[in-house]
């Protein structure tokens, strides 16, 4: 995929340079024999005219593609005073010159003072052999790739010959392909015996995509029935194809929501999961995280212009520090008094994301606030045929890197393990000399802070408005449920399990419907299991 | 057996709440309809509909509280009830309007017209008849009840789970009521509303009266719940509440004692709803809101929960206090709701009739014990202070 992606540009940039090479490296001369073979062009019967062009052709020289187009199409005319040929465009009832060679306009003139080179269909047959031979042979494998595709999108039977040519004198590995099925897309439109047009099927069905389906449902109207079979099961096999990437698609798309709900949720896991808190304000937790990133970008903006893609990366720090600390307040100043009695602890913070909101409202206004995406957050590439936008996937990205470091500060750090004992066993952690009221309050904090880092994630995909944290504080719970409360891996799978499932359920839904689905599933399979997907065990559990 | 029922519902706290609620749904109509306009005593009718707005949140708190002060079971889907109830209302309102609507189609309502609907959808038949609406304020939100409240209690899905998952309820009947294809007007709701059983509802008797039906409905609902927690049914429900396993163990079937408690909840949650919306003369989706839900918690918190007339006075006075606030300083609204939530929770856990029941209750053991040592003298006092 990025290598396609490299190769694109390279290609481009290829051809600049080829052309630049062509016009600073042909001299003069050679320029004026090319001049004099255009001109005799306007010279004498269709034969000869034939002849020219066929000279021409033998240059090899990019430079009379225009022309000879031209000719082609009937724009090539002579002036009546000096002879010389020039491609025309009308305007009005003069013609505007321009030169067949350079593409500069030189002139006007009357029509009445040029003569139209006139062809006919074995002159267009000449012309077309040699613009296709002139392109297919180019020693640049790049106008011999936009050849190629150009001769695949629109076939014909009279080209078959020398994509042929072309073909056997083909060496480049990206080339090649194109070259084969430009062929046998032109092969199904001549008059070749079925055999060869068989094996045509098989190619272009074998390469797939949109282009082949059209290719073959145009030559499924024309085929007799000795083919029709053939190109029927090319096409299933092109759709079948298609839409197992379409359910790729829906993959992606539901890994893509399944980070995002990790993000949301991750920080509640620790906040609910393993201190069993339910923190009704988590949501405006991660606003506070998108609204830091906002006031990173505008100091930014006004102040450092320059370092306006590092944005994210200052306000990953700041973002956890903020509301981190605003999680530490909540924590000393209401949720302590609190522990044992959960609902209430639900109350509170309920209260407490009231407040908030109304205070980022008075501060920042009502409106969605803009946060600018980093350069290299924007835009997207082609995988296959999956669409992958850059943010998307730096947030799949993102969400299983703090998921990861979340797993490693619980499990390997001493601060994790002292989380852990006080959740397991708080009177007897305290008796080995743990502080439990500071680790309460530091694992508090720690939930709030991850919920800001994914707020300045979220910021990029989402609107920032004080409602924010709204929109993901029961989507957030849904996920801790569903993976079992007190266990980080059950919030991976839950997050990723409800972010797909979601996806798989829209086509046939609708978005709308899809979510109510998703709900009501998650409703019922809270009365199979009640503590979610990964249930801790013990006698715990029910105190 | 009804008398015994009856008089066993009657202590004096509820008698006498009974007798205001009354006395109220009597006199605010009568002010209203009796006096001048510039009478010194007159209430205005924007304000007799804002307190029958009062007397349903009363309604839908005692409903709520009957779940969660009574049975333990902190629901966060009594507002989609209470919606439920709402719309059924406001679904027979609708069929009321008949042809004066805006295009004028007899048989469906604007919004269906503007959809281009051809005909009614199966689930608005009948809604034409008073009595069939009536009964379907109480038969929707009470199936939904007793089936949510089947699968769950059976499961054993209790505490912090149970509310997560009716607040996942309301939130799924939210969206749904949003969608436009379900029949129920999309995000606009129903509204325009013209007449109630041929009466005008915007007329000033009509207000009148649906305060008093209002106060009644209170009443009535005051003196069913008292009667409900005052018998063994009720003991039963406190143990379920205090002692879950305790109560199970003792052989009694929890799950139908919660369920029952939920479904009759949801019930009086309907009522509540049925009556909210003719005088509010709106109901749109935005009343499944989650938040609407935890707003109803915090009027009975503050009223005092496992009272029965805590949630009346906290419905009231919080609603009261929104009035008041969200007109003069519109943008504190916000912070003296989060600040009540934090600061009830915190320090008057019982709330305010809560703190005064055991307030009273101290005060009088002081007594007795101030009187039992004036009888027995010294002699007793030790074993007291060895207490």
């Amino acid at each position: 995929m990025l290598t396609r992606l490299a190769y694109r540009s390279f290609q481009s940039l290829l051809v600049t340079f080829c052309l630049l090479i062509t016009v600073f490296a042909t001299d003069l001369r050679a320029q004026d024999d090319l001049r004099a073979m255009v001109d005799a062009l306007g010279e004498g019967s269709f034969a000869k005219t034939v002849e020219q062009v066929e000279a021409l052709a033998r240059t090899g020289d990019p430079k009379i593609v225009p022309a000879l187009e031209a000719l082609a199409a009937g724009d090539l005319y002579q002036r009546n005073s000096d002879k010389q040929v020039f491609l025309t465009r009308t305007a009005g009832g003069t013609l505007t010159l321009v030169d067949p060679l350079t593409g500069e306009e030189v002139g006007t003139e009357a029509a009445s003072a040029l003569t139209k080179i006139r062809v006919n269909n074995s002159l267009r047959r000449a012309v077309r052999t040699a613009l296709g031979g002139l392109t297919l042979m180019s020693p640049d494998a790049g106008v011999r790739l936009q050849a190629a595709q150009t001769m695949l999108r629109s076939p014909s039977a009279d080209a078959l010959e020398q994509v042929e040519t072309a073909l056997a004198a083909e060496t480049n590995a990206n080339v090649k392909p194109v070259l084969e099925r430009a062929r046998a897309a032109a092969l199904l439109v001549s008059d070749r015996p079925d055999d060869e047009k068989k094996a045509a099927v098989a190619v272009i069905g074998n390469a797939g995509g949109q282009d082949a389906l059209s290719l073959l449902s145009a030559a499924l109207a024309s085929a007799d029935d000795n083919l029709r079979p053939d190109i029927e099961a090319a096409i299933s096999s092109i759709k079948e194809r298609q839409a197992l990437w379409s359910v790729g698609q829906n993959v992606w798309y539901g890994l893509s929501l399944g980070s995002v709900l990790l993000l949301a949720a991750i920080g509640l896991a620790i906040t609910f999961g393993v201190m069993g808190i339910i923190n009704m304000a988590h949501g405006e937790m991660v606003m506070l995280g998108a609204y830091t990133t906002f006031v990173v970008q505008e100091v930014i903006r006004t102040s450092f212009p320059g370092l306006f893609d590092w944005s994210l990366a200052i306000a990953l720090p700041l973002a956890f520090l903020v509301t981190g600390a605003v999680g530490l307040a909540i924590e000393r100043g209401v949720i302590r008094f609190l522990y044992g009695r959960p609902l209430e602890t639900l109350l509170a913070t309920w209260g407490i994301s009231l407040i908030l909101q109304q205070a980022v409202r008075s501060i920042f206004g009502p409106t969605n606030r803009e946060v600018g995406n980093p350069s290299w957050m924007s835009g997207a590439f082609e995988l296959g045929g999956l669409t992958v936008t850059w943010n998307r996937l730096w947030i799949i990205v993102f969400a299983l890197a703090v998921f990861t470091a979340l797993l490693f500060l619980l499990k390997k750090t001493p601060m994790g393990l002292q989380m852990r004992a006080v959740t397991q066993n708080r009177r007897m952690a305290s008796s080995m000399g743990i502080r439990t009221p500071w680790v309460d309050a530091l694992t508090f904090a720690l939930g709030s802070g991850i919920a800001g880092i994914a707020g300045v994630a979220l910021s990029q995909i989402d609107n920032v408005s004080p409602n924010l944290g709204q929109g993901y504080i029961i989507d957030s719970f849904m996920v801790v449920v569903f993976g079992g409360v007190g266990n980080l891996w059950g919030t991976l799978v839950g997050a990723f399990t409800l972010g797909i499932l979601n996806k798989f359920l829209e086509p046939y839904a609708g978005a709308v419907l899809g979510k109510i689905l998703v709900l009501v599933l998650i409703i019922l399979f809270i009365q199979k299991r009640p503590r979610g997907l990964f249930a801790l065990k013990g006698r715990a559990v029910e105190a | 057996m009804i008398t015994s029922f009856l008089l066993k519902s009657f202590d004096r706290t509820v008698i006498v709440a009974v007798g205001i609620i009354l006395g109220l749904g009597l006199l605010i109509p009568a002010l209203n309809l009796l006096t001048a306009p510039d009478h010194p005593l007159h209430v205005p009718t924007y304000l007799v509909s804002l307190f029958g707005k009062y007397l349903t949140y009363a309604l839908l708190a005692l409903a709520l509280d009957l779940v969660w002060g009574f049975c333990g079971i902190l629901s966060l889907g009594h507002a989609a009830f209470f919606a439920l109830g709402g719309y059924a209302m406001g679904m027979y309102l609708m069929r009321q309007i008949g042809a004066r609507g805006s295009y004028g189609n007899p048989l469906l309502p604007d919004f269906m017209v503007f959809l281009n609907w051809k005909e009614l959808p199966w689930f608005w038949y009948g809604f034409d008849m008073f009595w069939f609406a009536a009964l379907m304020v109480v038969l929707v939100p009470g199936l939904l009840a007793f089936v949510f409240g089947w699968f769950a209690f059976r499961s054993r899905v209790n505490g912090v789970y149970l509310s997560i998952i009716t607040q996942a309820m309301t939130f799924a009947l939210l969206l749904a009521f949003f969608r436009n294809d379900m029949g129920f007007g999309g995000n606009n709701g129903l509204t325009d509303f013209k007449d109630i059983l041929g009466f005008n509802i915007q007329a000033d008797g009509t207000r009148a009266a649906l305060f008093a039906a209002s106060a009644v409905a209170l009443a009535a609902a005051l003196v069913m719940t008292s009667g409900m927690v005052r018998s063994k049914y009720g003991k039963i429900l406190v143990g379920v509440r205090d002692a879950e396993s305790r109560t199970r163990f003792l052989g009694y079937r929890v799950e139908h004692f919660k369920l029952f408690a939920f479904t009759v909840s949801a019930m009086m949650a309907g009522v509540a709803g049925a009556l909210y919306v003719p005088q509010v003369g709106i109901i749109n989706p935005g009343e499944f809101e989650p938040g609407n839900s935890i707003e109803v918690v915090i009027w009975t918190a503050v009223g005092g929960r496992g009272t029965l007339i805590g949630p009346i006075i906290g419905a009231i006075l919080v609603n009261g206090g929104k009035s008041i606030f969200t007109a003069a300083f519109p943008e504190f609204w916000l912070f003296a709701l989060g600040g009540l939530f934090v600061l009830v929770t915190l320090f008057l856990p019982r709330g305010i009739v809560g703190t005064a029941q055991a307030w009273r209750a101290k005060r009088k053991e002081y007594r007795k014990a101030a009187d039992d040592e004036a009888v027995k003298g010294m002699a007793a006092a030790e074993p007291l202070a060895a207490e």
